[in-house]
């Protein structure tokens, strides 16, 4: 009894205190941003915060207090879901390419001001209008979207598992000699994408028959993969728990920092290049807030301290022309600049692009088709049959029992 | 009787109001959603397109009777012999039977996972002793291990609390009449403890049914359950209808074989009277 | 011989139980951040953990909603046993107890996805795009504590002696005085048991409320989610150890200090899940 007393007195206390916490935060205004998992600086290992970074730059240009509220995504699929469900808002999403330009036929970004982004003009030329937004105003920018870094996706393996003369191309996911060991995209379009170029199809089709044999190809792979996963790909890499992954390739540096025995290719078929851009979602309540975050970013200290944690193309100058950002490069790999920026497969890769709706369904339903896809292995039919007949036998005998005793 | 007082009418009215809004209310929405499709006209097409689904379905039964039957297996006797040790002990062993329970799933099934994944300090042990690794993770063993390790617990302390409360006169009284200890245990304790065992059961197998979390770690997203297929589902407003088909399906997947189990406890018990 | 089967039994299975959670509290002391070698003995993740802003929210944000939702479930829910307890129909009670019960019965994945329907069609509705959050998730917390409070209280309202309530009433209480002064202090050690149930019920969610937050508002085990679909930070298995370690000093006072006379709410817990 005295226990329950005492606890209950603890939470009367605790709970005024909580509260008093939270109520004197609400003045502050709060910045909603939604972006991929690891992928911005965050401050371990004595890098830069660069949340935390804005928040005191806003503090100190204006006087006014921000929280930054962040949270993080695996897969583009995934953020479109969550802002279009209608009950979730952000003030910033960082999707890929195709999934702006969804967005954008959706009405569901709000179109930029660059006045309150002065900071655009770091942006490379190439980079300022991207192949699936627009540029109304003739400003030389886009309308919807701010370029955050780009790359292209690859294939991570293990050194000391790998054989090296299976290499150079997609054909590897598919090598039966590495069952249980190859790790496959969990969302839809990059997984769909590696059966396409491995096929030699085209990623953006319309073409539903073309879809099906992308499909035919990852269902003949899901014997041999051993899971469908995103960022768990850094853990089982670095780890060892697996020999081959497609993944995205800044993510390979960040592994290799981890684990030496790591190597990346990009496949001979061809790739896919993807930029990650920021936008400002239709129903943000901050938006000038949300463009002072955008044009912080692409300064130079948080700009540079995020392409060094992420290892990612930047389209930004001032982190190209940054001494900082070359050396950290090369301290990773010698090749790992040029692995980013001067390979030829930048010339062949691709860039999905949206599709119509429909094509979108069929999409999603040929992805429901290959993950409920499953074998049931004999052995787990035998183990369930014989406890249902085991569970019969107890009841008949129960019942048949109850029927004699009852008798007397 | 005097008749009832306002106070004493209305106290249950608040809750009343609440359970409406948020218990009533809710599930009939899964009840709209399952059966309209995307434009709120009526449709059965999100049942029938469950057929689809079936492997998961029976994948998922099936994994959840493995386990609930492991448990029952490894448990039992487990809460038997833990029942037998001395009451300090006894004391201990609860202590140490529920902090598993109390400690977030998501820990536990991540570091089992930790442990057995290929390159995990398992397989890092084994190799170093010259043996083959294990491929354990992305396995339906895998998965079947994860659930029995989540949910033992669940099965061994109700089993635990009807066998300390089991009254010693009982066992004492069979012994006097000639029973071996076999005999005791078939003919005095287990039936004595079957409403002990109906709980721990009902306990492992509905979450193990559900569970999306274990799968997604344990069978590396490659196994999936009918709880990774409801999570998924309901992660795009596009495929909310089959979805909660899905989930009313399970729903009454679970209903009837709990209804079952009650069965079997409700003879029992007249087996013992 | 036999004594010492058992307690073998008893050790194998405790030890299979606990080795994960081991070697995961063990790892967190490691320097480099490997689960395969131990480098060295640290506090690094500690310290990082401490620094973390992300966590320590989540950890603020787990408490005052498991003190809320468990505090407002514990008086709608004795309030609704009060009423319950002089409910005269029996069916209406009948329906109201397993109407309650559906969130304890039902799979978490199911409760979850359909107060999420709930919720995000009221969003729509009302056209409020920040809907979800601490609001939504104090009703879903509370929901599902319910039932749980409903199961510790009524047992203390159908052992109180009706003719001390009726006494006080003929001395000239009115009904809720009666209540207040008479039945109230009885039936506390019930409400209290039910308040302890809620809030560890609440503080251990992950499934329901993975379908009802939102990015303003995380608690512990959604934050612990989050980091162990990415990139997972040694720092992670520090508050894992953190966790276990506080919910195994929790155990032990609760269980060892003073008589412990009241194995009830014990029993209550253990049946709960």
């Amino acid at each position: 009894m005295k226990r329950f007393v005492s606890l209950i007195l603890i939470c009367l206390v605790l709970a005024p205190m909580l509260f008093s916490c939270s109520k004197g935060e609400e003045k502050v205004k709060t910045l909603y941003v939604y972006n991929w998992g690891e992928y911005i600086s965050d401050g371990s290992e004595g890098c830069l915060d660069s949340n935390k970074a804005f928040e005191d730059w806003y503090y100190k240009e204006t006087g006014e207090r921000v929280k930054v509220v962040y949270s993080t995504f695996s897969s583009n699929e995934d953020m479109y879901a969550k802002l279009s469900s209608g009950s979730v808002s952000y003030d910033i999403v960082v999707p890929s390419d195709y999934m702006i330009e969804r967005l954008r036929e959706e009405d569901m970004l709000a179109p930029l001001n660059y006045d309150n982004i002065p900071n655009a003009k770091n942006i490379v030329e190439e980079f300022r209008v991207l192949n699936c937004d627009t540029d109304d105003d003739g400003n030389g920018y886009s309308d919807y979207s701010i370029p955050y870094f780009y790359g292209m996706i690859g294939i991570i393996y293990n050194t000391t598992m790998v054989d090296k003369a299976d290499i150079g191309s997609w054909d590897l996911m598919w090598n039966p000699k590495y069952k249980g060991n190859i790790l496959q995209f969990n969302n839809s379009r990059d997984a769909f994408g590696t059966a396409q170029y491995k096929l030699g199809l085209d990623v953006n089709s319309e073409n539903p028959k073309q879809w099906r044999l992308a499909l035919e190809e990852l269902r003949k792979q899901k014997d041999i993969v051993q899971g469908y996963v995103m960022d768990e790909i850094f853990n089982k890499m670095e780890g060892g728990s697996a020999a081959i992954a497609a993944y995205y390739a800044g993510d390979f540096l960040a592994m290799y920092e981890n684990n030496e025995d790591l190597d990346f290719y990009y496949p001979e078929e061809g790739t896919n290049l993807y930029v990650d851009a920021m936008c400002v979602p239709k129903s943000s309540k901050n938006k000038e807030l949300a463009e002072a975050y955008i044009n912080f970013m692409l300064s130079e200290e948080p700009a540079v301290a995020n392409a060094l944690y992420t290892y990612y193309a930047s389209p930004n100058k001032v982190v190209l022309e940054s001494e900082e950002y070359k050396e950290g490069m090369n301290s990773i790999r010698e090749d790992a600049y040029e692995l980013m920026y001067n390979t030829d497969a930048l010339k062949t890769a691709t860039s999905y692009e949206n599709l119509p709706g429909s094509q979108l369904a069929l999409i999603n339903n040929l992805w429901e088709e290959l993950k409920s896809d499953i074998e049931i292995s004999p052995l787990i039919y035998i183990l369930c049959i014989g406890i249902v007949i085991a569970l019969a036998f107890f009841g008949i005998f129960f019942a048949v029992r109850k029927r004699i005793r009852n008798n007397y | 009787m005097k008749r009832k007082s306002i106070f004493q009418r209305m106290a249950a009215a608040p809750h009343i109001v609440w359970m409406v809004m948020f218990i009533v209310a809710p599930m009939l929405f899964v009840l709209y959603f399952a059966f309209t499709d995307e434009k709120g006209r009526f449709t059965f097409d999100n049942i029938l397109s469950l057929s689809g689904y079936s492997n998961v379905f029976v994948l998922s039964i099936a994994f959840a009777l493995i386990a609930t039957v492991i448990c029952l297996l490894i448990g039992y006797p487990l809460a038997y012999f833990m029942s037998k040790a001395s009451p300090r002990t006894r004391k201990l062993l609860m202590v140490l039977i529920m902090l598993p329970m109390w400690c977030n799933l998501l820990i536990r099934t991540y570091a089992l996972m930790a442990l057995l994944d290929n390159g995990g300090l398992l397989n890092a042990l084994l190799v170093k002793l010259g043996l083959n690794k294990l491929y354990i993770v992305g396995s339906d063993f895998g998965v079947i291990l994860g659930m029995v390790y989540d949910f033992l617990p669940y099965m061994v302390l109700p089993i635990f609390t009807t066998m300390t409360k089991l009254d010693k006169r009982y066992i004492e009284a069979a012994a006097d009449l000639g029973c071996n200890s076999w005999q005791t245990m078939t003919k005095v304790v287990m039936p004595l403890t079957v409403s002990g065992v109906i709980s721990g059961v009902t306990m492992v197998f509905v979450p193990s049914i559900s569970t999306f979390y274990i799968s997604q770690k344990l069978g590396a997203g490659k196994i999936d359950l009918v709880g990774d297929t409801i999570e998924r589902l309901f992660k795009n407003t596009s495929t909310y209808n089959v979805g909660a088909a899905v989930s009313l399906v399970m729903m009454v997947l679970i209903i009837i074989s709990v209804g079952i189990m009650n069965k079997f406890s409700d003879d029992d018990g007249g087996i013992i009277v | 011989m036999k004594k010492f089967l058992s307690s073998g039994y008893i050790f194998l299975i405790f030890a299979l139980l606990y080795a994960p959670i081991l070697v995961l509290i063990v790892f967190s002391f490691n320097e480099g951040g490997s689960l395969s070698e131990f480098t060295g003995f640290s506090f690094t993740w500690y310290k990082e953990l401490f620094n973390d802003e992300q966590a320590l929210t989540a950890l603020k944000n787990s408490l005052v909603l498991a003190v809320l939702s468990s505090c407002i479930a514990t008086v709608i829910g004795t309030f609704a046993a009060l009423g319950l307890h002089h409910m005269k129909r029996k069916w209406a009670k009948g329906a109201i107890t397993s109407i309650t019960n559906i969130p304890m019965m039902n799979p978490d994945i199911v409760t979850g996805v359909s107060m999420m329907l709930l919720f995000v069609a009221v969003a729509t509705i009302i056209k409020a795009n920040d809907f979800m959050g601490f609001g939504t998730m104090l009703v879903a917390h509370t929901t599902f504590n319910l039932p749980y409070v409903l199961l510790s209280v009524t047992p203390r309202f159908n052992a109180l002696d009706k003719s001390l309530s009726e006494a006080a009433m003929d001395l000239g209480c009115t009904p809720a005085r009666a209540f207040f002064s008479v039945e109230l202090p009885e039936i506390v050690p019930g409400i209290v048991s039910g308040l302890m149930l809620g809030f560890t019920m609440s503080l251990d969610d992950f499934v329901i409320s993975h379908f009802v937050s939102s990015p303003n508002f995380q608690t512990l085990p959604l934050y612990v989610y989050n980091q162990t679909v990415h990139n997972v930070k040694f720092s992670m298995y520090a508050l894992c150890a953190i966790i276990v370690a506080t919910i195994l000093a929790i155990l032990l006072i609760v269980n060892f200090a003073g008589s412990m006379g009241d194995r009830r709410s014990r029993r209550a817990k253990g049946g709960a899940r």
